[in-house]
């Protein structure tokens, strides 16, 4: 017996995240009942509760994994899920909260609570594809989402999405910005940023800060030494630059150990 | 009798996670715990040590919902502690974009969230299969917060374009003047809105409140003023942590906000109530439309509030919009000294105080952040306890969902995980 053709079914899931990411899809305002109709929304918690069993067609993941639940929880998620996308540098890089990765747990625990021995966690924050396999990962902080609607569109169709991997500096000359690195001698996270923002913060006259994380192959030690040469840049503020949404991205994490282990040498 | 548990493993339509635990007996309520189990992020630890410029950035990522608060609470912070005083067109111009939160935030609650409970949907999508026109209403009224944002902070989520001192690229006054249509197509759906609002059946409870907020004689509460509550409170932001505490109880791993050891509660029921006579001239003209007028004590209410605030933002932006002329600079300049700063603001949940002790280089030292939904959390709880007690005759699944209509009463945002405790999560 054959059955009348179903939509796809999507599941969105969340681990250790802000939320924003998954916002993206509900900030598409002009095709969200246009997605509804594409796809069978089986499992987005932040917008229904009505929950739906798996199997998934598109899982869209958001969100590091930190606690020990999560490590086995994104294992029965991929079990589930025909294709899983991780959507936002929590999921693709392991996010801010992977800041920890360069700090004693310990340590972070007693800070923030009283009594440490209550919270369950990891001390790591990593991204999903160091648990399970990944079929295809959105970048950004928070992910854009004219990216997300290329995604599943891509997704409905049997194609791959088509994103560029270049650098955020390819957008900035296409928008025509003068460059903040040639006219303010700033450090700007331009060159070795995965592009996906159209070159946003360039055209605020504010340098990027790489919030889309690494782009393939990045020189980030050529671009370091530059600007440590040139003083705008110290060491320690180097090896902030490379620590904040994307700290876990390997490209950023060597740059910045490199940084880190020359300010104690010194 | 029978004992029967009510377990929400999963709360929808919230921002984090959380759950929910009730357990009866016969006519007993015995148990009843939300138990907040987002992981724990770590944000007042990993920002020792990082730049005091950075802290809006860092903080806007406790939350994508309202990114903006947690941006305008840590810059205000930094402020005052290097003793900048910002002037008064970049003042507005935050608040403009603090208008655009407010708008996108309250939009999404009403229509995405909240409303489908009243109607018996379980979601936007749903209700848009029998009302596309509501549900379209409320996308394109939160289509216009979100273009607000997007062109005072460059983007929606986690802007780029607000710094401690000022903005990076202040707007040219016929990029605000493009938003003047949208925002009034905006303000006359927010009006539909609150008309709307106000005819969803409203289940039946009256509680004993202290309701909480920021005041300042010329404004509706968002980013200056004094802390007040409708019981004698009157303190300065700088005072927060005498009478604020938050608590760890034995019987719960959550952290709980209490003024002097009471609950309390904040946001747009709060604001509403404590300061009607600040509300936008069509704002307040509605409210008497449809026979709100303060102290509503129904937290289901809460939603009527939410749209008389859109109102009242969509009003406000057109204002400030109509007086702009563009500043000489985009920000001051703030050179870092050693103390302590701090400051509250009013996200759209209610208020977010954030308190940073800076050093010398203007590394900061220490920060502690209490988000609105920790402060909300204690008057949750109460109001479910109130809630079951008074239905006990109802099964267990229009119990359940009843449950979870009141703890969306409060839009809480759980992802601001910076003190929510993630409990032992029980497996079963």
């Amino acid at each position: 017996m054959s059955e009348p053709a179903k939509r796809p079914s999507l599941a969105v899931w969340k681990f250790a995240s802000c939320d924003g990411c998954q916002l993206s899809l509900l900030d598409c305002e002009d095709e969200l009942l246009a997605v509804a109709g594409a796809v069978d929304i089986a499992h987005f918690l932040e917008a229904s509760r009505e929950v739906k069993p798996g199997p998934y067609d598109l899982s869209l993941v958001e969100g590091s994994i930190t606690t020990p639940h999560d490590a086995e929880r994104i294992r029965f998620v991929r079990a589930q899920s025909r294709f899983l996308v991780t959507i936002g540098a929590c999921a693709t890089s392991g996010g801010v909260q992977a800041l920890r990765n360069f700090a004693d747990v310990d340590e972070y625990l007693s800070i923030v609570y009283a009594h440490p021995e209550y919270i369950q966690t990891l001390a790591t924050s990593t991204p999903i594809a160091d648990h399970v396999k990944v079929d295809f990962e959105l970048r950004g902080c928070p992910i854009d989402k004219r990216q997300l609607l290329e995604v599943i569109t891509a997704f409905l169709h049997g194609a791959r999405p088509r994103l560029p991997a270049e650098s955020v500096c390819m957008s900035c000359k296409r928008r025509g910005n003068p460059c903040i690195m040639v006219l303010r001698g700033e450090p700007c996270l331009g060159p070795l940023t995965h592009e996906g923002c159209g070159a946003l913060c360039p055209t605020y006259n504010r340098a990027c800060y790489g919030c889309f994380g690494p782009k393939p192959f990045p020189n980030t030690g050529s671009f370091t030494d530059w600007c440590l040469g040139r003083g705008s840049l110290t060491r320690p503020e180097a090896v902030r630059l490379f620590r904040t949404f994307n700290a876990n991205a390997p490209a950023f994490e060597t740059e910045s150990r490199r940084h880190e282990d020359q300010n104690d040498q010194s | 009798m029978k004992t029967r548990t009510i377990k929400v493993d999963y709360l929808a339509r919230v921002e984090g996670e959380g759950a929910l635990q009730i357990k009866i007996d016969g006519d007993r309520l015995e148990e009843l715990h939300l138990r907040i189990f987002e992981p724990p992020r770590f944000f007042e630890a990993l920002l020792r040590g990082r730049a005091f410029t950075e802290a809006p950035d860092i903080t806007a990522r406790i939350c994508g919902i309202c990114p903006v608060a947690y941006q305008m609470s840590s810059i205000h912070a930094m402020e005052r502690l290097c003793g900048v005083a910002v002037d008064p067109i970049m003042r507005s111009m935050r608040r403009l974009l603090y208008c655009g939160e407010w708008i996108e935030s309250h939009a999404l609650h009403i229509y995405c969230l909240h409303a489908p409970d009243f109607l018996g949907y379980e979601s936007a999508v749903h209700l848009a299969k029998d009302h596309p026109e509501w549900v379209k209403r409320g996308l394109a009224l939160k289509k216009v917060g979100n273009s607000l944002m997007a062109l005072l902070g460059g983007r929606e989520i986690h802007p780029i374009n607000v710094r401690v001192g000022g903005f990076y690229r202040m707007p040219s006054a016929s990029e605000l003047r493009a938003m003047k249509g949208p925002l009034t197509e905006a303000l006359a759906m927010a009006e539909e809105t609150a008309l709307w609002v106000a005819g969803l059946p409203f289940p039946d409870l009256e509680r004993d409140y202290t309701f909480v907020c920021l005041s300042h004689p010329d404004e509706y509460p968002m980013n200056r003023g004094r802390l007040i509550s409708n019981r004698e409170l009157d303190l300065d932001v700088a005072d927060y942590e005498t009478r604020f505490r938050e608590e760890h109880l034995s019987h719960s791993t959550s952290l709980y906000s209490r003024l002097d050891g009471e609950h309390y509660l904040v946001g747009p029921l709060a604001r509403v109530n404590l300061c009607f006579d600040r509300l936008s001239p069509r704002a307040r003209r509605m409210a008497e439309k449809i026979g709100f007028a303060p102290t509503c004590t129904n937290p289901f209410k809460s939603i009527i509030a939410r749209a008389l605030e859109v109102i009242h933002v969509c009003e406000e932006s057109c204002a400030i919009i109509d007086g702009y002329v563009p500043p000489e600079a985009p920000y001051h300049v703030c050179n870092p000294v050693a103390g302590q700063g701090f400051a509250c603001t009013e996200a759209p949940r209610g208020i977010l105080y954030h308190r940073y002790a800076v050093d010398g280089e203007g590394l900061i030292q220490e920060a502690k952040i209490v988000p609105p939904t920790s402060q909300n959390q204690g008057v949750i709880e109460a109001d479910l306890r109130d809630l079951v007690r008074r239905n006990l005759a109802l099964p267990d699944d229009r119990l359940q969902w009843l449950c979870e209509q009141a703890i969306r009463n409060y839009d809480p945002c759980i992802s601001c995980s910076t003190h929510f405790l993630d409990m032992k999560v029980e497996r079963s």
